[in-house]
């Protein structure tokens, strides 16, 4: 294993599922408040389980793939997500759109599931989980796309892996501790970074798979990232005078 | 089956939220893919303008999405 592909493909994977996991563990903790721990708990487990099964399915199917295939498949999916990331993380810092808000999301869930509790009081233990299932495997899907993405192209997928555990275990733990959305986590600069390096993994992996050999190989991956970030910093600053976000 | 339609609508997400940007990104790709198939002995030609395509359509997309 190559550090220099290893450690963005970890770190890439890290970040991202925090911000998927602190998005995920909203939802959840927004359930637990309005109907306990155990419709909250239940749906975010079975929510967990379909991604496990997920997983176990893809991952022996990727490996029959031919490489260049894989690459080159890999890399353009990674283009579309890791840029639109990027987009609305350069749109944000730069004040055009306005900036995720885990306070607003968890108000905005618990009212939804007071109005439904209002309405049809004996389904809702069943809606509560849903809910709860739902954010999980929705936000789960971002996190198992970018391990299987950043970890395909060099067979990286058990640190892949690791580092989103870790992430998703640190988020469980203060969500668990502290019973409140972790609103203090700067979830747009690290959208950011993490639009940058799947970006970065975007170009890399569809050049491989398009037989183009990089210049210092896997070293490439930080050159690319490193224009990446040199063009978003650029449209930050030039998107901030526009809108009039920071004078 | 809603929960379908919003896992669906959700995959599509993942990928796809602004049209223009998906496009622009699948032209880059195609053109790049052309270039590694009629100039094989210069790949990098194919890399550059991977490279090049992807930063110049992300900056042209967010200066127009700001002008908006």
């Amino acid at each position: 294993m190559i550090w220099t592909t290893a450690a963005p493909a970890v770190t890439t994977a890290f970040l991202s599922s925090l911000v998927e996991a602190v998005e995920a563990l909203t939802i959840v903790l927004a359930v637990a408040s309005v109907r306990g721990w155990r419709p909250a708990a239940l749906g975010a487990l079975a929510g967990l389980a379909l991604l496990l099964l997920i997983v176990v399915a893809l991952g022996p199917l990727l490996n029959r793939v031919p490489l260049h295939a894989l690459q080159l498949v890999i890399g353009v999916l990674l283009l579309l997500f890791g840029m639109r990331w990027l987009r609305k993380a350069i749109l944000r810092a730069g004040g055009v759109i306005a900036l995720h808000d885990e306070g607003i999301a968890f108000a905005t869930e618990t009212e939804e599931l007071r109005d439904q509790a209002r309405q049809q009081e004996t389904r809702l233990d069943w809606l509560a989980g849903l809910a709860s299932f739902k954010a999980v495997v929705l936000e789960g899907l971002e996190v198992v796309f970018i391990v299987i993405a950043v970890g395909a192209g060099r067979g990286l997928g058990g640190p892949g892996s690791l580092g989103a555990l870790a992430a998703c275990l640190v988020v469980a733990a203060f969500g668990f501790v502290i019973h409140r959305p972790l609103e203090r986590v700067p979830e747009n600069t690290l959208k950011f970074a993490v639009g940058i390096m799947l970006s970065a993994f975007g170009v890399f992996w569809t050049g491989e798979g398009l037989g183009v050999p990089w210049p210092g190989e896997d070293l490439a991956i930080v050159a690319i990232a490193a224009l990446f970030l040199l063009i978003a910093l650029a449209a930050v600053a030039l998107t901030r005078p526009r809108v009039g976000a920071f004078p | 089956m809603s929960i379908l339609v919003t896992a669906s609508q959700a995959l599509v997400g993942l990928f796809v939220d602004d049209g223009s940007l998906a496009v622009a990104i699948l032209v880059i790709v195609l053109v790049s893919g052309i270039l590694s198939i009629v100039m094989p002995d210069m790949p990098l030609v194919a890399g550059a303008m991977l490279l090049i395509g992807c930063l110049a359509v992300l900056f042209a997309n967010v200066m127009k999405a700001a002008q908006e």
